[in-house]
């Protein structure tokens, strides 16, 4: 075979292996939808963040919005404080007096933050603190309140 | 024997071991500048071993080779490679390389380590195919040569870059009676025209002798006999006789080294009877 | 009982002695890697050799791996009612695991064994030799483009074995179960990480590259040179090359994941 014909052929084994590469960048894995550079930070404190970790999904009304960059303790407050890095199409939409609360997605799904929006004139801005949070729902802790309670109610 | 200007290669108590196998003991050797000459031997005493030494590609355990004054045991990479190309060496199977065309193959020594420019290769490389009489199968790949042709492929090949030695292994072996007619009548031209030195390794004993200038016997790891055709068909060492006339017994026996044969059989008889003799093995 | 151990040490010696050939050759190769970059058009020619006709059989593959992962995975996560998880299971697997394993696998029974009967080809008909005579350094000219051909079209191999793999798994997935198809892909994109699960693999690609194309043109250049020794290199090539990446694999996932 002439060398033309094989720099042919390997150009297209190339193109192949940069479409193979796109489809795992931008369909099969999340490196288009957030970047930790391209968005604001907010900071929520928690009294228990649960199995929350970083890079679950910030969601607000259901879409995704942004992600969990950052989950520390705070010796202060002696709370867990987690950074959330919201898209900058975002920036500007959400109120003061957001409330950013832990769920579970289904029952046995992983956690993520939803930010459910209030009512102020003002919006947050970059490294602003949410002040409303609700921490997550630990399943154990649950069950033995409804254990102690029965046993207590009885 | 040996004045120095007309001494191309000089080997000098050469020893050589392949494993444990003692291959060369002491080989001293000249090859006269500007003549065939053939190096005979029965198989196995190293004589491919003794061309990749004098090429560099192995190397002496003790005592020393020198091509055109450089030792080649003691040379730097780049010298040897400097060496190489003043070198040629033909390869009993030819060693062409069989992803290339004929016409590549020849070009290949140029285009590896000269600038030329295309057509001055071409205008090489057609010379050179002229010669061996190939000019008209260029665009052949080398699996569609006949042996010979391959034979004579190579040998474009390893003139392209007048070289001032050829190295001949097997040169003859497995070829038909025109072939090798072709083959000794280019190796004869080749080497009176282009002034160059010619080394044949052979067991070819009548064809090589023919066109030898000085021939050089080795056996056991060392030179037996060496001189001109007509010296060693005078030779009265009975092993050389038996060699030159490839006589089946001899100095060198038609039986491998071996138990005596009558204890052999007897012991091996014995031994099925369930007595085995203590003495039957020497 | 001395015989036995006689002859396990002198196995055992004559091993730990090839291994120390083969990395002086490796070394002696990554030496003259450099001398590539006067010469291109050689990788290309090897990266045709080795990737181009290994193409077919990955994507084949790959295609299927994925159909079969696709139904495995619903068939199982149906139960659970997280069949919409099925894009994960398969994303996953392929990128993680699947991708650089059965790539590699498939390279080294199709690339890996040609490379070794090349070479050992070229050893048996004095090319090699020749080309030294000819004061042209094989390393350069024969080993070193087809080590950085075999490194690199590994992984670039796998990734488009996983890529066809996630395409199969759509076809099976959705096309066929009936998965919804925004779920199959934002739940793969949920839970499949560029930087610590794709680019992962490649590297896993990259070690098994490495690791055949050693191998591979070790056994060629070492091997006897008649065509028995060829054969039963080629064969050494294919055994050596799927042990050492599933081992290196275990290794690798252990260290990664």
């Amino acid at each position: 075979m002439n060398s033309r014909a094989i720099e042919v052929l390997v150009g297209l084994f190339m193109l192949l292996f940069l479409g193979a590469m796109f489809v795992l960048a931008m369909k099969v894995s999340n490196l288009t939808s957030f970047t930790s550079t391209s968005g604001y930070t907010l900071v929520a404190k928690f009294e228990n963040v649960g199995g929350l970790k970083p890079r679950a999904p910030v969601a607000a009304s259901g879409v995704k919005v942004g992600e969990v960059s950052d989950i520390t303790y705070d010796p202060e407050t002696f709370e867990a404080s987690v950074t959330l890095t919201i898209d900058n199409r975002f920036s500007d939409a959400f109120p003061l007096d957001t409330t950013a609360s832990i769920y579970t997605a289904g029952l046995l799904g992983e956690q993520y933050i939803g930010l459910d929006p209030g009512a102020e004139e003002d919006m947050l801005q970059d490294s602003d603190e949410i002040s409303l949070t609700q921490s997550a729902i630990v399943l154990e802790r649950l069950i033995g309140q409804v254990l102690f309670s029965r046993s207590g109610g009885s | 024997m040996s004045e120095d200007g007309s001494t191309l290669v000089r080997i000098r108590d050469l020893h050589f071991f392949r494993g444990s196998k003692h291959i060369f003991r002491g080989l001293n050797l000249d090859i006269p500048r500007g003549k065939v000459t053939t190096i005979l031997g029965p198989s196995g005493t190293g004589k491919t071993t003794l061309l990749k030494m004098i090429g560099g590609q192995l190397k002496a355990s003790q005592g020393g080779i020198t091509v055109d004054g450089l030792d080649v045991g003691k040379l730097k990479r780049s010298a040897l490679y400097e060496l190489r190309k003043r070198l040629g060496m033909l390869f009993q199977s030819g060693a062409l390389l069989t992803d290339l065309s004929v016409f590549d193959n020849v070009a290949y020594p140029l285009r590896e380590h000269t600038d030329l420019p295309e057509s001055l290769i071409s205008h090489l490389v057609l010379m050179r195919l002229h010669a061996v009489g190939l000019r008209g199968a260029r665009d052949l790949a080398p699996a569609e040569l006949s042996g010979g042709m391959a034979r004579r492929a190579a040998l474009a090949r390893a003139l392209v870059f007048d070289p001032m030695m050829i190295m001949y292994d097997e040169p003859f072996t497995g070829q038909d009676p025109i072939s090798m007619g072709v083959l000794l009548e280019l190796i004869q031209t080749v080497n009176g025209a282009l002034g160059l030195t010619s080394l044949i390794v052979s067991h070819d004993l009548k064809e090589s002798l023919s066109i030898s200038d000085y021939a050089v016997i080795i056996s056991e790891g060392v030179v037996v006999e060496a001189g001109s055709p007509d010296q060693l068909e005078n030779s009265d060492s009975p092993w050389v006789q038996q060699f030159l006339h490839g006589m089946p017994d001899g100095p060198v026996p038609f039986q491998a080294p071996a138990p005596d044969y009558q204890t052999d059989l007897f012991g091996q008889q014995s031994q099925v009877a369930g007595q085995p003799v203590a003495g039957a093995a020497r | 009982m001395t015989d036995f151990l006689q002859r396990f040490g002198r196995s055992w010696l004559s091993m730990v002695e090839r291994l120390g050939r083969a990395t002086l050759f490796l070394l002696h190769i990554l030496g003259a890697l450099f001398s590539l970059v006067k010469r291109p058009s050689l990788l290309v020619r090897q990266l045709h050799s080795t990737g181009v006709m290994t193409l077919s059989i990955v994507l084949v593959s790959g295609l299927f791996v994925g159909m079969v992962l696709a139904l495995q995975a619903y068939n199982t996560l149906i139960d659970f009612g997280q069949e919409n998880r099925v894009g994960t299971l398969v994303a996953l697997t392929l990128v993680r695991e699947l991708g650089p394993v059965v790539t590699g696998l498939l390279f080294a029974g199709r690339a890996g064994s040609a490379l070794t009967a090349e070479i050992g080809l070229m050893k048996a008909t004095e090319q090699l030799s020749g080309l030294e005579m000819m004061a042209v350094d094989p390393y350069k000219r024969v080993f070193a483009p087809r080590f950085l051909a075999a490194f690199l079209a590994l992984p670039m191999l796998a990734a488009m074995f996983s890529a066809v793999g996630v395409m199969g798994g759509h076809l099976v997935g959705v096309e066929v179960l009936g998965v919804d198809a925004a779920a199959y892909w934002s739940q793969m994109q949920n839970a499949t990480s560029f930087t610590s699960d794709v680019c992962n693999g490649l590297i896993k690609g990259l070690v098994f590259g490495f690791v055949v194309a050693w191998i591979a043109i070790f056994e060629g250049a070492d091997c006897i040179p008649t065509s028995e020794g060829v054969s039963s290199a080629t064969t050494r090539t294919v055994v050596y090359s799927s042990l050492a990446i599933l081992g290196l694999d275990f290794l690798l996932t252990a260290v990664m994941f």
